[in-house]
């Protein structure tokens, strides 16, 4: 085991991570500005997949078009989530809104069955594979784009979130409703938008995944492996999720490169639950005292 | 025509069915029960059988969400530890069924005191992650330890022996499944009528201020992870000895959620419920089923697409419940009944 393999695992790991970070942002924003989270979180990232496969591969469209397609299409279905699901359900307990999105995932894995069936399919590589010597390991561009592509968009976001109008307004009515209503926020307006912009998300992390390993069903299992990454970065902090990401993608990725237990496949959980003893507000979320 | 609901004396105001029209429902109950095996086709004895189970799980899991308040997707990873439970018991140690069941039961019970540690701190989504958390890391040690439990192999169960009579058959366990699952309902019935359960009501309605009136929170809600887990025990173990073969398969994260659906569906906090609900959602894929079948000439395609149209419809039923009736099925058969007990003067 040397320094080569190490910098391989790492390179892996982030860019695992990154991936998780992307998918992590998603729930993020929607918690931010709707203390709701999104159990469907990873079949928004499977339609993803599936849309670029579908446009891309079956209706032969030249890549760029495709991914704005997807990205489109995605977040028309987060709009439509947001408007027929969500918005009858505003004020109803922790309990109903879980559910609901559990309800939700179970629904749009059947529609992503039902018009793709269940078969991995090969996606069009439009990232170029091939590999690097970086640092004196070998390291697949794929990777290294997956993770240049990821820290490119999370900065936008946590720019989004400090400087532009909708931000602004998101993190006003996670703050609180009623004044932010009072302010003159359209709060409808703000959940659509926080919507489709996890949706969005979703679809970029698995046009990335569709990638680097394919498209099928496995996808989804990314959207609950995704609950450490928030908890230990913070329900609510978007540098959270990233740092969240990262130290989950590589802690999976050393676990699995230097033990043989499968021992990866739960220490993102371990974590998880540590974090939930120490410190439930995670690493950068806010700090809600409450006493039981 | 009534007026209102009288009595002269605390006993008939206190028992569990106080109106001459319940006792006749509850006595119909009965003997549809009796009767329902003599009649029913093994194909209905399995539902009705399938149904006990869940009903069982269903009240466990009802007393730790609906009652208390406290979300959990662990119900698969105690369901599991209570099959692996009673049936390792029985297969190494040769513990006769009636013992290992219960004993498996308080194992879970054991191991729901641990997961429900956390909820001294957590409340709400952090709880459900928690216990997220419990069954992922349950599932791996199902999987992984080998020694203890064939790993990913299946673990097969003899059937049971009672009166010398092998339990092997749909019918025979129908009458275990049964008298468990009434045991069950009237035990939980009670105990919502006592300080524990009040105590519970009180913590889920507002922690703070049960504690103000002298609640102890933290006990009362580790009796309600015990309580639940030992239910949930109960009827992960029944299954193992009424499928006579345990597999992690039947104990994911996807079990952890139809038993959510069932009690959101049947009404949180409701006995009758926890039955409506878990009726529902074991008859809800074998009708799609039914269907499929009897398309199959028609349109061969139906057959293809079937897990997916159950899966589907599954989702669907749980948000148009959620959107249009959060309280479930137990508040539409209450609206029957209202609409019936002051038929047709309903004004």
């Amino acid at each position: 085991m040397g320094s080569d393999v190490f910098l391989q695992l790492t390179v892996s790991g982030l860019s695992n991570g990154m991936v998780y970070a992307l998918v992590a942002v998603g729930f993020v924003v929607i918690f931010k500005a709707s203390d709701v989270i999104n159990f469907a979180q990873g079949e928004f990232l499977l339609f993803g997949a599936y849309l670029a496969f579908a446009f891309i591969a079956q209706f032969g469209l030249p890549w760029s078009l495709g991914v704005l397609a997807t990205l489109l299409g995605a977040a028309m279905i987060g709009l439509i989530v947001e408007r027929l699901v969500l918005r009858p359900l505003i004020g109803e307990p922790v309990i109903s809104m879980i559910m609901v999105t559990i309800g939700l995932s179970s629904l749009l894995r059947a529609v992503v069955n039902g018009i793709w069936g269940a078969r991995p399919k090969a996606f069009p590589n439009f990232i170029p594979s091939g590999e690097v010597e970086f640092l004196g390991a070998i390291v697949g561009i794929d990777r290294l784009l997956v993770i240049a592509i990821a820290a490119i968009l999370l900065t936008v976001l946590t720019l989004f979130f400090r400087h532009t109008r909708d931000g602004i307004a998101m993190r006003a009515i996670a703050d609180d409703q009623q004044a932010a209503l009072s302010m003159g926020i359209s709060i409808k307006r703000v959940l659509a938008v926080a919507w489709a912009m996890a949706a969005i998300t979703a679809a970029v992390a698995g046009i990335m995944l569709a990638n680097t390993v394919g498209v099928s069903h496995d996808i989804i299992f990314i959207g609950l492996r995704v609950f450490p990454v928030v908890i230990l970065g913070g329900l609510d902090s978007v540098p959270g999720a990233i740092v969240g990401g990262a130290v989950i993608g590589l802690l999976e990725s050393y676990t699995a490169g230097y033990t043989t237990s499968g021992l990866e496949l739960i220490v993102p959980y371990i974590v998880l639950v540590l974090v939930l003893m120490i410190r439930p507000y995670g690493l950068f979320g806010k700090e809600i005292i409450e006493r039981v | 025509m009534e007026s209102g609901i009288f009595f002269s004396d605390y006993r008939s105001d206190m028992a569990l069915r106080r109106m001459p029209l319940q006792k006749v429902r509850t006595g119909l109950l009965l003997a549809g029960l009796v009767v329902f095996p003599f009649l029913a086709t093994p194909y209905w004895l399995n539902l009705a059988n399938q149904i006990a189970i869940a009903t069982i799980g269903a009240i466990g899991l009802n007393i730790l969400v609906g009652y208390t308040g406290q979300i959990s997707l662990g119900q698969g990873a105690f369901m599991a530890v209570g099959a692996y439970g009673s049936g390792l018991l029985t297969v190494r140690l040769d513990v006769p069924f009636y013992l290992s069941i219960p004993a498996a039961a308080l194992i879970t019970a054991v191991a729901g005191l641990v997961v429900g540690l956390p909820s001294l701190r957590l409340k709400g989504l952090y709880l459900a992650v928690a216990t997220l958390a419990a069954q992922q890391i349950v599932e791996f040690v199902v999987t992984h330890w080998d020694g203890l439990t064939g790993g990913t192999e299946a673990l097969v169960v003899p059937a049971p022996e009672l009166f010398g009579a092998r339990m092997n058959t749909d019918g025979r366990f129908y009458w275990i499944l049964v008298v468990v699952a009434l045991a069950v309902a009237l035990f939980a019935a009670n105990l919502f009528r006592s300080r524990v359960g009040r105590a519970w009501v009180a913590i889920r309605d507002q922690d703070i201020a049960a504690s103000a009136i002298g609640v102890n929170v933290f006990g009362y809600k580790l009796l309600a992870f015990a309580t639940s887990s030992f239910l949930v025990g109960l009827s992960g173990a029944l299954l193992a000895h009424y499928r006579s073969i345990v597999t992690w398969e039947r104990f994911t994260i996807e079990v952890s959620i139809s038993y959510l659906a069932m009690i959101i569906i049947g009404g949180l906090g409701t006995i009758s419920g926890s039955f409506f609900g878990a009726s529902l959602i074991v008859l809800l894929p074998a009708m799609i089923n039914t269907l499929g079948r009897s398309l199959q000439d028609t349109a061969p395609w139906a057959a293809t697409v079937l897990p997916y149209v159950q899966q589907g419809v599954f989702g669907l039923v749980i948000i148009l419940f959620l959107v249009l009736e959060p309280e479930g099925l137990a508040k539409l058969w209450r609206n029957v009944k209202d609409y019936f007990r002051v038929w047709p003067f309903s004004y």
